[in-house]
């Protein structure tokens, strides 16, 4: 695997066309939806003129394509969207380029991040690095894809309830998301805004350290940004308590998983930690509360899709109802319409205490327990996902099934805790396999510190 | 399993400003159904004398100068953006 550093001081401009040309061979796994080569040639020019210079400077990325980003359209893997040419960038996007780094192309996601597959894409699904009949996890598919098959050595994604760390478990690589508030997402196509957070892909833990690292911090243009927290750790100290979850260790969970995992257990335990296994009670309510607050904030946020300003516009309207409604039904896919409907459900008046309220009084248990265990547990460990990567199909024509796989990830999602996929070996057929660190609020930089001092062992 | 009717469809489907085909409707009968009855779970939980978290960031009211900020953003970038306009309008079809 080729790492940032192995990009650093070469030609960008062959960095860029080495990368395009590996993702034009890699096309059959359908990670990209767009190249940006010629602003990406363009910047690269740039940087080996001396005119651009930076921490990243001639490093080519890939941002999942709900990222606003110049050099081809946003279309979120939406029809909606199909023809929008942004006319800004998203801070993300903007820090990284500060640096040098240079976007080559748009990942494919599930249509406006809602799948945990990538198969909602309007656009086909992804395949999965390590096995072409599977799926890449989702939504942030292309960008784990991308990362797993070396077309670059980073790539954005977004994660509302496990969009980065499935699919980083599903292809090996190391997702991070970070404590809610860590990165601006100005710029980045809304979801569910009170768990939506930008994280990145990587093969390895010190670049996902290095990236984080420029595009952290507090933004004017996101109220909802914190003040910048995060200063990578040289060095973490042993003796570190850490929590396996027991709710995530369940007969339901494949037994390869568990094996890796308790393997994972054992180092951290060989290098000086405590690991020690804890209960998370609630934690088998969360993937409920999960999918009725995150449909009533998709219901709220894709409201904006009317046809009218931006996205696209059904034909031949005679009412400005059928305006709306053709326009939303024709530019959404199926899974969209689901969070709408189901957001608009929990939502109504006669169901708002029953669904919704309930829902964030239950999540307030949830960070309540959560609370308890880091009284005594710096780190909470177990699987990212009950298995690995499934067949392409096997869970689409189920909505319940596919949303189980996000059964482990969503509980650091609502708490807006940072959570983390760390590689952890591959089953008897080759499927890798990651494990979910979970942590503080603001605990980031040691999540990332104690994984990184596993993988140099 | 909670059941849901075709009507409730219909009549989520309006809130939502969607116009759904007949078959689409049949699927989303079956899925919203299975989806509601899925989360219905929560009602076992007590919840009394709990307060809902609404956000998770700890963070109060977060002002700014109450100044125009286009954020570098132009007029006609915003135009093009448009599916259609006219005279430096967006332009929409014409609706009884």
């Amino acid at each position: 695997m080729t790492l940032i550093a192995d990009y650093i001081g070469r030609s960008a401009r062959d960095n860029v066309l080495s990368a395009i040309a590996k993702a034009q061979d890699n096309e059959q796994y359908h990670a990209l939806l767009s190249l940006t080569k010629e602003r990406a040639l363009e910047r690269a020019d740039a940087v080996d003129r001396g005119d651009i210079t930076g921490k990243l400077a001639g490093v080519p990325f890939v941002v999942k394509d709900n990222f606003l980003a110049f050099g081809a359209p946003t279309t979120a893997a939406s029809k909606m969207l199909e023809h929008f040419n942004a006319p800004l960038q998203s801070t993300a996007v903007e820090k990284l380029e500060a640096e040098g780094a240079i976007c080559i192309g748009k990942a494919n996601l599930d249509a406006f991040a809602h799948g945990g597959s990538t198969e909602n894409s309007a656009y086909g699904p992804t395949k999965n690095a390590f096995d072409q009949t599977r799926v890449a996890g989702g939504s942030s598919g292309g960008s784990a894809v991308v990362t797993a098959l070396d077309i670059v050595p980073f790539a954005l994604g977004s994660d509302t309830g496990g969009s980065i760390r499935l699919p980083a478990s599903f292809n090996g690589v190391v997702g991070v998301k970070p404590t809610y508030g860590t990165v601006s997402r100005y710029g980045v196509v809304a979801m569910a805004s009170s768990t939506d957070v930008i994280g990145v892909f990587t093969t390895n833990v010190a670049d996902a350290e290095q990236v984080m690292d420029i595009i952290a911090g507090t933004d004017p243009k996101d109220m909802t940004t914190l003040a910048n927290f995060f200063i990578p750790k040289r060095t973490i100290e042993s003796g570190k308590k850490i929590g396996l979850v027991k709710e995530f260790m369940t007969d339901d969970v494949d037994p390869e998983v568990r094996r890796r995992t308790l393997e994972y257990a054992q180092r951290l335990r060989d290098n000086g930690h405590i690991v020690e296994e804890v209960t998370l009670p609630i934690a088998a309510h969360t993937l409920a509360m999960y999918y009725i607050i995150v449909p009533a904030e998709v219901s709220s946020n894709l409201a904006r899709y009317d046809g009218i300003r931006y996205g696209y516009r059904a034909d031949g309207v005679m009412t400005l109802a059928e305006l709306y409604g053709r326009t939303r039904d024709e530019g959404f896919v199926t899974e969209n319409k689901r969070r709408i409907m189901i957001g608009s459900y929990v939502l109504s008046s006669g169901y708002f205490d029953a669904y919704y309220l309930q829902a964030q009084k239950a999540r307030t248990l949830l960070i309540t327990e959560f609370n308890t265990l880091f009284k005594d547990y710096d780190v909470l460990l177990g699987p990212v996902a009950p298995m690995p990567a499934f067949k392409l199909g096997e869970n689409t024509s189920d909505p319940i099934k596919m949303y189980l796989a996000d059964i482990m990830t969503v509980p650091a999602s609502l708490a807006g805790l940072p959570a983390m996929s760390i590689p952890a070996g591959a089953n008897s057929a080759g499927l890798p396999i990651g494990v979910q660190l979970i942590g503080q609020k603001r605990s980031d930089a040691d999540l990332l510190a104690l994984a990184r001092s596993l993988e140099e062992m | 399993m909670t059941q849901i009717s075709r009507a409730d469809v219909q009549h989520l489907a309006q809130l939502s400003s969607l116009q759904l085909t007949d078959n689409e409707i049949d699927n989303l009968q079956i899925d919203i159904g299975n989806i509601l009855g899925y989360v219905e779970q929560l009602s076992q939980l007590d919840t009394t004398g709990i307060e809902p978290t609404y956000q998770v960031t700890d963070l109060q009211n977060v002002w700014r100068e109450d100044v125009v900020d286009d954020y570098g953003i132009g007029r006609e970038a915003l135009l093009a953006l448009a599916p259609a306009s006219d005279n430096n309008q967006i332009k929409v079809p014409k609706v009884l």
